[in-house]
C-alpha cells in the first residue's frame, strides 16, 4: 500500500457492445487488470460508474455483486487458479454449488463443459496432474459452466505455449461466436490480440491510449 | 450455497488437513471428556450420597414421642406445647391416627429389651431390637451375610457381628472380625430368648393388674450383620434383631414399663416411643407437623441433609467450571486452526469469491467446518469421559473391595448429560467460529487473488 495514491484505472471510458470480443492490450502496471476486477464488480471505483448489462454495479450490495459475478461474469485467469485439493470435475462444479443447482443437473453440466474443452476423461485428477494447457481448460470450463454472458480473460496463454495457448485461444474464440459471449480479453501478446480480437484496446498508465477495430489500432501502435 | 453444499465442502476441507483437524478435534475430544468426566463424577456422588441417605433409613422416619415421657428428645416442644398430664396418650389409636397420616407408610414401636440369649448351654445377656420387616432394604443390612427375616413375624434373629464372635467364643480384641467370617457356623443354629410375658388378669372396673410369666421362645439365627452397634443406625446398641412384628406380639415387659402400670389409668397398652416411617424425605417435614398437632413430640434428623444438598450443588458448580475451562482452552484451537486455515486458504477464498461465492457462502463454509469439528469431538469427548468415568469407577471399587467395602457407583452419566455435552461443545465451537468465518467473508478478493 503506502500513503501515495496510485491511479491504476484513470479516467476510462470504455463501451462495449454485448457480443464483442476486445482485447485489452498494454505494459506492465498500465491497469489491465484493474480495469477487469472492476467490471467483474471484485474491486470498485472511487469514481465513475461501471454499468454492465444496464446495473449500476456501485449500487448493488455485496450479495447482489456476488449474483453478479456467478451468472453473469466467467473469470480465467493467466496462472489458471484452480483449487489444488479438489478434483476437475469438482473445481468446475464449484460455481454452480454457489448458484444452487441441483446435484445431478450441476454433475451433467460439469460434465458436458469438460466434454467441450476436451477433458472428459480427467474428471477425478487433481489440477497438479494436468499439465498447464489442460489446467487452463479446466479453468475455461468453469468459467463457462454458468453459460456468462460476458468472459474475463487475465492472460490466460500468458503461461503457456504458442500452440496450447492458440487452442485456448480458439476454445474461447468458438465459444464467443456460438453464443454471443462478450469477451474481454487482457494479453502481453499483440499476435494473439491482432488474431482473435474484433476490437482492440491499449492502456497506458490507466487511461486509454488507443482504441479501435482491429487493423486500425495495430497501425497507431505500431507508430 | 446450499447447506447440504456447504457441508460437502467443508468435510472435504476438514479431509484435506487430515492431521491438524485431528488434532483440534482431538482437543475438543479432551475437553468435552474433561467436562463429562466431571460433571458425571458430580452426579455420581450426589446419587451416591442421596442413596445411601434413602437407605439409611435415618432421614425418612419421625421418632413420635408422648409429651408424657420426659427423656423426650426436643426439649423446646416441650416448653412450647401442652402440660404432658394434658397431652394425649401414644396408644393404639394413636398408633393407627398416625399411620393414616398422608406420607406416612408405617408406625411401629420402637421395642428394645435387655434380655439373656441362650446359645447351646450357654446364657448371653444382651439387647434385643425390633425390626420392621422394612428395613429389609436398609443399606445396614447390604453386606449381610445369610438373608433377612422370611417374614413379619417368623421366629428368627440376626446377630451383629461382634455377638457372633462372642458365641463362638472367639476374641473380639484382636483385629476386626468380618460377618462372613462369623456367619458360617451360627446359621441356622438355634437361639433361645428368655423374656417376661406380661398378661392380664382380671380386667376389673376398679383395679387394673397383670402379671408377668417367664417364658422361652427359640430363634433361628438366619443372618449376621456388619451393622455397627454404636452408630446412629444401630438401633440403641443393640447385638441381636428380632422381627418388630414378632417382638409386640409377645407383649414383653420393657423396662419402663413401671411408670406406665403405677399410673394405671387404664388396661391399654401405652407405646413409649412410635417411630414413622415417612415416603420420601421430602414428606418428613409436613409429617412431623401434623403429629406435633396431634399433641405428641417428634424428632427427625433431616436438616443433616439440606446443608448436604447445598454442598453438592457447589460441587458440581466447581467440577463443572474446571471442565469447562478444559473445553475454553479446546475452543482456542478451534480458532487457532482455522484463523490458520483463512491465511493458508486466501487464494482459494479470493477464487471461491471470483466464481460468484457471497459473503454468507464463505461464512457458511468455516462456520460448518468448526461445527463439524465440534460434533466430532463432542462425541468422541463423550465416548472418551465415559471411558474415564469407568476407570475411575473400576480403580474405586477395587480399593474399596480391599478395604472390605461393597462396590459403589460414584460415577453417573444420565442421558441428559450426553445431549448436553455434545450440544455444548456443537455450540462452544460455532462460537469460536464466528471470528474466523466472518474475518473470511469479509476478505477482499482483490487482494485475496493478488497473494501468492
Ligand atoms: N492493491 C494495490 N495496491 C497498490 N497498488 C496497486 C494495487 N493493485 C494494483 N496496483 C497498482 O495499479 C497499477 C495497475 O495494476 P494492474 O495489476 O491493473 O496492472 P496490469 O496492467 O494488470 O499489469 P500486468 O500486465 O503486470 O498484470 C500498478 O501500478 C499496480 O502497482
Ligand atoms: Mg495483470
Amino acid at each position: 500500500m503506502g500513503t501515495t495514491a496510485i491511479r491504476a484505472v484513470d479516467g476510462i471510458t470504455l463501451t462495449i457492445e454485448a457480443g464483442e470480443f476486445v482485447a485489452l492490450l498494454g505494459a506492465s502496471g498500465s491497469g489491465k487488470s484493474s480495469l477487469l476486477n472492476l467490471i467483474a464488480g471484485l474491486d470498485s471505483p472511487t469514481s465513475g460508474k461501471v454499468i454492465s448489462d444496464g446495473q449500476n454495479l456501485a449500487q448493488l450490495s455485496p450479495n447482489e455483486l456476488a449474483k453478479y459475478r456467478r451468472r453473469k461474469v466467467g473469470m480465467v485467469f493467466q496462472s489458471f487458479n484452480l483449487i489444488p485439493r479438489m478434483s476437475v470435475l469438482a473445481n468446475v462444479e464449484l460455481p454452480l454449488r454457489f448458484a444452487e443447482v441441483e446435484r445431478r443437473e450441476r454433475l451433467r453440466r460439469a460434465q458436458s463443459a469438460l466434454e467441450r474443452v476436451g477433458l472428459s476423461n480427467r474428471l477425478r485428477h487433481r489440477p497438479a496432474e494436468l499439465s498447464g494447457g489442460e489446467q487452463q481448460r479446466v479453468a475455461l470450463a468453469r468459467a463457462l459452466v454458468n453459460e456468462p454472458g460476458i468472459l474475463l480473460a487475465d492472460e490466460p496463454t500468458g503461461n503457456l505455449d504458442s500452440r496450447t495457448g492458440a487452442e485456448i485461444m480458439d476454445l474461447i474464440a468458438r465459444t464467443n461466436a456460438a453464443r454471443k459471449m462478450t469477451v474481454l480479453l487482457v494479453t502481453h501478446e499483440q499476435a494473439i490480440a491482432e488474431q482473435y480480437a474484433e476490437r482492440l484496446v491499449l492502456l497506458g498508465d490507466g487511461r486509454v491510449v488507443a482504441d479501435g477495430r482491429n487493423a486500425k489500432a495495430m497501425a497507431r501502435s505500431d507508430a | 450455497m446450499k447447506l447440504s453444499d456447504s457441508l460437502d465442502l467443508a468435510a472435504s476441507n476438514l479431509r484435506q488437513s487430515m492431521l491438524r483437524n485431528s488434532l483440534t478435534t482431538i482437543g475438543v475430544a479432551v475437553g468435552v471428556a474433561s467436562l463429562v468426566a466431571m460433571l458425571s463424577l458430580g452426579v455420581g456422588l450426589q446419587r451416591l450420597a442421596s442413596r445411601r441417605l434413602k437407605t439409611s433409613g435415618l432421614f425418612d422416619t419421625v421418632v413420635v414421642s408422648s409429651r408424657r415421657d420426659l427423656r423426650s428428645f426436643n426439649r423446646e416442644q416441650e416448653i412450647k406445647g401442652p402440660s404432658p398430664l394434658d397431652s394425649p396418650d401414644l396408644d393404639e389409636a394413636a398408633r393407627h391416627r398416625i399411620e393414616k397420616l398422608p406420607g406416612v407408610l408405617e408406625a411401629y414401636p420402637d421395642q428394645r429389651l435387655v434380655t439373656e440369649l441362650r446359645f447351646g448351654t450357654k446364657p448371653h445377656l444382651t439387647m434385643v431390637a425390633g425390626l420392621p420387616f422394612s428395613a429389609k432394604d436398609n443399606d445396614g443390612f447390604e453386606g449381610m451375610q445369610g438373608r433377612f427375616f422370611f417374614s413379619p413375624t417368623a421366629p428368627e434373629a440376626v446377630l451383629q457381628k461382634n455377638f457372633a464372635a462372642e458365641l463362638l467364643d472367639r476374641p473380639s480384641g484382636k483385629g476386626e472380625v468380618t460377618a462372613a467370617d462369623v456367619a458360617g457356623p451360627l446359621l441356622g443354629r438355634q437361639l433361645v430368648m428368655r423374656f417376661a410375658e406380661r398378661t392380664a388378669a382380671n380386667a376389673g372396673a376398679e383395679s387394673v393388674s397383670y402379671s408377668v410369666v417367664s417364658r422361652e421362645l427359640p430363634l433361628t439365627i438366619v443372618g449376621v450383620t456388619d451393622l455397627d452397634p454404636d452408630s446412629l443406625r444401630g438401633a440403641g446398641r443393640a447385638r441381636v434383631f428380632v422381627p418388630e412384628a414378632l417382638l409386640e406380639s409377645l407383649h414383653t415387659v420393657e423396662s419402663f414399663d413401671s411408670r406406665d402400670a403405677s399410673r394405671a389409668t387404664s388396661g391399654r397398652l401405652l407405646y413409649t416411643t412410635l417411630i414413622a416411617r415417612v415416603a420420601g424425605t421430602g414428606k418428613v417435614d409436613g409429617v412431623e407437623q401434623a403429629i406435633r398437632k396431634m399433641g405428641f413430640n417428634t424428632f427427625s434428623i433431616l436438616d443433616a441433609t439440606k446443608s448436604l444438598r447445598r454442598f453438592f450443588t457447589i460441587l458440581d458448580l466447581f467440577l463443572g467450571i474446571f471442565g469447562s475451562l478444559a473445553l475454553t482452552v479446546a475452543s482456542i484451537g478451534i480458532i487457532n486452526t482455522l484463523v490458520m486455515a483463512i491465511l493458508e486458504r486466501r487464494r482459494e477464498i479470493g477464487i471461491m469469491k471470483a466464481l460468484g461465492a457471497s459473503d454468507q457462502d464463505v461464512r457458511g463454509l468455516f462456520f460448518a467446518e468448526a461445527g463439524a469439528m465440534g460434533l466430532l469431538g463432542g462425541v468422541l469427548g463423550v465416548g472418551l469421559g465415559w471411558l474415564i468415568g469407568r476407570a475411575i469407577n473400576l480403580g474405586t471399587n477395587i480399593y474399596l473391595a480391599r478395604q472390605g467395602f461393597p462396590a459403589e457407583r460414584i460415577w453417573t452419566m444420565p442421558g441428559w448429560l450426553v445431549g448436553f455435552s455434545v450440544v455444548f461443545a456443537f455450540l462452544v465451537s460455532l462460537m469460536s467460529g464466528l471470528y474466523p468465518a466472518a474475518r473470511a467473508a469479509r476478505l477482499d478478493p482483490v487482494q485475496a487473488l493478488r497473494y501468492e
